[in-house]
């Protein structure tokens, strides 16, 4: 427990932080590193979101993606198209909110970073794509989760491309031409302000009493029925606030990068999310927020690499010693699926517990059954 | 009448695409027999089973190239047919031996984990095919050379099929006939329905479990193969993803006919192809490739057996 | 006589096979109820129809007249019967205290919302529940481990966590599948101990499926015998004993 109050300790200290540097960089040249933040921010949601799904109720959801695309599509319309109202209203009372916080200047770059408005649209709208995607969640969770294992990760997959392609049909949101959200109103303030809230969320949510029943279902469902635990509804809780989160991280996602299309959340992108989950430890709220961080960075460090002397260098010795002609070895560095893939399949092969998880979820257990 | 003609049309186009998914279901299902496990790389299995393919009727072409054969005449029929068997041979034991070789190196270390850990694993084998193939070859589809000349068969009057076709077709059904006589009537076929029943009977009574596991493999790898470059015929490009979406129907096939069970995996095969082909027929193309998600779905909820599968229960 | 259990001419057939036929049984309050029968006759079969694991094919279980069937294992649970298993399964991923804990769960008055907010209602539940806990397994001898992982206990206390888990539920009726299965003798002796004396402080009736025949006709007060899913006796101890029928069952021609 305390391990959890020092994450979300580190992380709120974090946020302080960034309530000062909230405002989008004026110097371009950090837009760079300002980009890695705010995607380890997303990323952040995604993994803990998806941890108190598979990680603490077991139950393998392979269509993340695919709530991120309810909540990214749904806050972008929200902003574009459903609320121009509200911010005009917004506009009209920010005047009001900055004049009356005006008796408290120190206050202004701490609780409402530049332009109050943007920042209540934004609220706003990822509460709102987090809510449909919530609702998405409640509609694909109660009839999947009585599935077990297996099926449910195919079931799941196959949501998330159901919905994917819902989205490349319906023009209104773009098809396959994508769509574009006027609203950029994403900050690291929010992007980490929202990051803390999951995680908070979903630390508190599993230590009490009734967040034990989350590890029950994963543990032994049959006991956990046994013992008067309604396994469904704990499920499909689980599946819900996860989805909800996801839709948060969507939103955030959409009013950063302004323009989105149904191929960024695919399956790969579920795959993403769930390496984070598995590399940080299925169960550990610290382990995942570790591999959201690194598997953000990571790549990011290897696109660099690739663009070293490096590289082709040592592809130049490796084919004088071996006379073997292979492609620029740089592709392999940039395609941080090969990575993810081989990460995959040694972690289970070697440690699948990733980094912080527990060995009990991970690996079979030996029946205690003495011989009678 | 020029209703039923369509319709007909449609059925055989079906039947076509359904034999494709057939073949690659026959490797899921039964797979899921003997071990209870989704094994996520098969499509990829697939995959390079088109470019092993592709690779050795490039290399035929070197010596003969086929794509002078205009028509399938008597004295034309020998050339393509001996050089056909060869592709298909060659990339039927390239899978073989890949397929084996996953199961060794990256399922076998693991067969006393959970499911899950199994199944993460084979996501992470799928993507590393799929994208290791895309870093030597490159994500640009590269055409397959023809292997027999695709011409509409005569003689069938306002119904149009294609010699392609009727090679799927008829290739799928020998493959059928082998593999059920492999099932049926070998011992390691008794082995594999034995295996699929109760492993530990099996061990115990002297059937080396991971011999018959690796055979089932193969032989589910042989197919796919059989399946990629039948498709080649049809449609002769190959890339690094060609084998998700397949891959994918093929899957939702096996769990239709009831997974594990290998008659089930053809019906479901052949089901899936004549659904998803009416579906583009009668003007709903962009429901395509939805149509195995729906039916997917819809299995999972209401009959997760299938229609030819059995009930397990845990044992409390 | 008000039964706190019945079982109405319960049968169960899974595809061809009946695994349970014709089962009339009645446990009255603290009652000590044994079910016994050769391997395979259908005792686990009978405990996971009570719990609603399976529901019977033909027939109708009630708990003090409510019925039973049709009901979630879990809705049955919090009617009150509790379980523990023929093979062991504790919550591997939690400490003793918290399996316990767990168990807990179903009488919960606050929800997920209190466990966010953490106000001063779900503190109060929290400390409420955690000495309650703590009390039973000082009860039992186990609130020394309450931090340890489960899977690192003893075999035997771990079967003995188990009972406490299932008692944290407040059963009225508790089924105890083979709990002492791989016990020696002494230990045997002290379970014997155990159940009649959780009968007494708990007030609760108990259904014994058990191999041990010193220890089915030790403590309990009748005794069902099952064969291929038939009731072929039904009786006080001394009556089973001597009965040829379940003599036959045992020990054939």
């Amino acid at each position: 427990m305390s391990r959890a109050r020092t994450t979300l300790a580190v992380f709120l200290f974090f946020l302080f932080l960034f309530a000062l540097i909230g405002e989008r960089p004026f110097l371009a040249h950090l837009a760079y590193y300002y980009d890695i933040l705010i995607n380890i921010g997303i990323n952040v949601i995604l993994a803990v979101s998806l941890n108190l799904v598979n990680g603490y109720t077991g139950q393998f959801s392979l269509g993340h993606a695919g709530f991120m695309a309810v909540g990214a599509y749904a806050a972008g319309s929200w902003t574009d198209h459903l609320s121009p109202g509200l911010i005009n209203f917004l506009a009209g009372s920010s005047g009001v909110l900055t004049f009356v916080l005006n008796p408290f200047p120190f206050l202004q770059p701490f609780v409402l970073p530049t332009v109050v408005a943007d920042n209540l649209a934004l609220i706003v709208a990822t509460l709102f794509g987090g809510f449909l995607a919530a609702l998405a969640g409640l509609a694909v969770g109660i009839p999947s989760l009585r599935l077990r294992g297996d099926y449910l990760a195919i079931v799941t997959l196959g949501f998330g491309e159901i919905i994917r392609t819902l989205i490349l049909n319906i023009d209104f949101l773009g098809a396959a031409r994508g769509m574009s959200v006027k609203g950029t109103y994403t900050n690291m303030f929010w992007t980490f302000g929202f990051a803390a809230v999951a995680i908070y969320i979903v630390l508190s949510l599993v230590n009490s009493t009734y967040g034990r029943g989350f590890l029950t279902v994963r543990d032994d469902e049959v006991a956990a029925e046994a013992m008067g635990i309604n396994t469904t509804k704990y499920k499909v809780i689980a599946f819900v606030v996860g989805a909800f989160f996801a839709g948060t991280a969507g939103s955030l996602f959409a009013h950063y990068t302004g323009y989105l299309t149904p191929e960024g959340f695919n399956f790969f992108k579920s795959v993403d999310v769930v390496v984070m989950v598995i590399l940080g430890g299925m169960g550990s709220t610290t382990g995942v927020i570790l591999a959201a961080v690194l598997l953000t960075i990571l790549p990011e460090l290897l696109r660099a690499l690739a663009h070293t002397d490096f590289v082709p260098a040592f592809q130049k010795a490796f084919e004088g010693v071996v006379p073997i002609h292979l492609p620029p070895l740089q592709g392999l560095l940039e395609n941080r699926l090969i990575l993810y893939s081989l990460l995959l399949i040694i972690m289970m092969l070697t440690r699948p517990q990733g980094l912080f998880g527990d060995l009990a979820g991970s690996r079979k257990r030996v029946a205690s059954s003495a011989s009678k | 009448m020029a209703q039923v003609i369509l319709f007909l049309q449609q059925l055989l186009n079906g039947l076509s695409l359904g034999s494709i998914y057939a073949l690659i279901a026959l490797g899921y299902t039964m797979v899921y027999g003997v071990l209870r496990f989704i094994n996520f790389a098969h499509g990829d299995v697939y995959m390079l089973g088109a470019y092993a393919g592709f690779a050795i009727t490039n290399l035929i072409y070197t010596v003969i190239p086929l794509d002078r054969f205009n028509a399938i005449s008597l004295h034309t029929f020998i050339p393509i047919f001996v050089c056909t068997a060869i592709v298909m041979l060659g990339a039927m034991i390239f899978c073989a031996v890949l397929g084996v070789s996953i199961e060794r190196i990256a399922y076998r270390p693991l067969r006393d984990r959970p499911r899950l850990t199994v199944l993460i694993t084979a996501i992470g084998v799928s993507l590393f095919l799929q994208n290791m193939t895309q870093f030597f070859v490159g994500a640009q589809p590269q055409a397959f050379k023809q292997l027999i000349p695709v011409r509409a068969i005569e003689g069938l009057g306002d119904l149009t099929v294609l010699s392609s076709q009727a090679a799927i077709i008829i290739s799928t059904m020998v493959l059928m006939v082998f593999l059920r006589l492999i099932v049926m009537k070998t011992k390691i076929g008794l082995a594999m329905r034995a295996l699929s029943v109760n492993p530990t009977a099996c061990s115990l009574m002297g059937v080396n479990n991971g011999l018959v596991i690796s055979f089932t493999f193969a032989l589910g790898s042989a197919l796919a193969a059989a399946a990629g470059i039948l498709v080649a015929m049809d449609s002769p490009s190959v890339t690094p993803l060609m084998g998700n979406l397949p891959g994918i129907k093929a899957f939702v096939a096996a769990v239709l006919g009831g997974i594990g069970n290998i008659n089930g995996a053809v019906v479901g095969g052949l089901v899936i192809g004549v659904l998803e082909t009416l579906v583009e027929g009668y003007g709903f193309p962009q429901l395509r490739d939805a149509i195995a998600f729906g039916v997917l779905i819809l299995i999972l909820l209401y009959k997760p057996t299938g229609l030819f599968g059995r009930v397990e229960r845990e044992k409390v | 006589m008000d039964a706190l259990l019945k079982v109405d001419r319960c049968t169960i057939r899974f595809g061809g096979l009946t695994a349970v036929s014709n089962l009339d049984m009645s446990i009255g309050n603290r009652e000590l109820v044994g079910l016994i029968g050769p391997n395979g006759a259908g005792k686990t079969t009978v405990f996971n129809m009570i719990t609603g694991v399976y529901q019977p094919t033909e027939g109708a279980i009630f708990l003090n007249g409510d019925r039973l069937n049709g009901l979630k294992p879990f809705h049955i649970t919090a009617k009150g019967i509790a379980r523990t298993f023929q093979n062991i399964r504790l919550f591997v991923s939690l400490t003793v205290l918290d399996n316990v804990r767990a168990a807990f769960n179903l009488h919960l008055k606050h929800g997920p919302l209190h466990a966010l907010t953490r106000g001063p209602k779900f503190k109060q539940e929290e400390a409420d529940i955690n000495g309650q806990a703590m009390d039973l397994l000082k009860i039992f001898n186990l609130d020394r481990f309450r931090d340890v992982m489960c899977k690192n206990l003893p075999y035997g206390d771990q079967r003995r966590l188990e009972i406490v888990r299932a008692l944290a539920t407040k059963p009225r009726l508790l089924l105890l599948d083979e709990p002492a299965a791989g016990m020696n003798p002494t230990e045997k002796g002290a379970l014997m101990t155990l159940i009649e004396f959780i009968q007494e402080k708990f007030d609760i009736s108990v259904l014994l499926v058990e191999h041990d025949m010193r220890v089915v006709m030790g403590i309990c007060k009748r005794i069902y015998v099952l064969d291929y899913g038939i009731t072929i006796a039904e009786g006080p101890p001394d009556e089973i004993r001597r009965d040829p029928k379940v003599i036959q069952a045992y020990l054939g021609e």
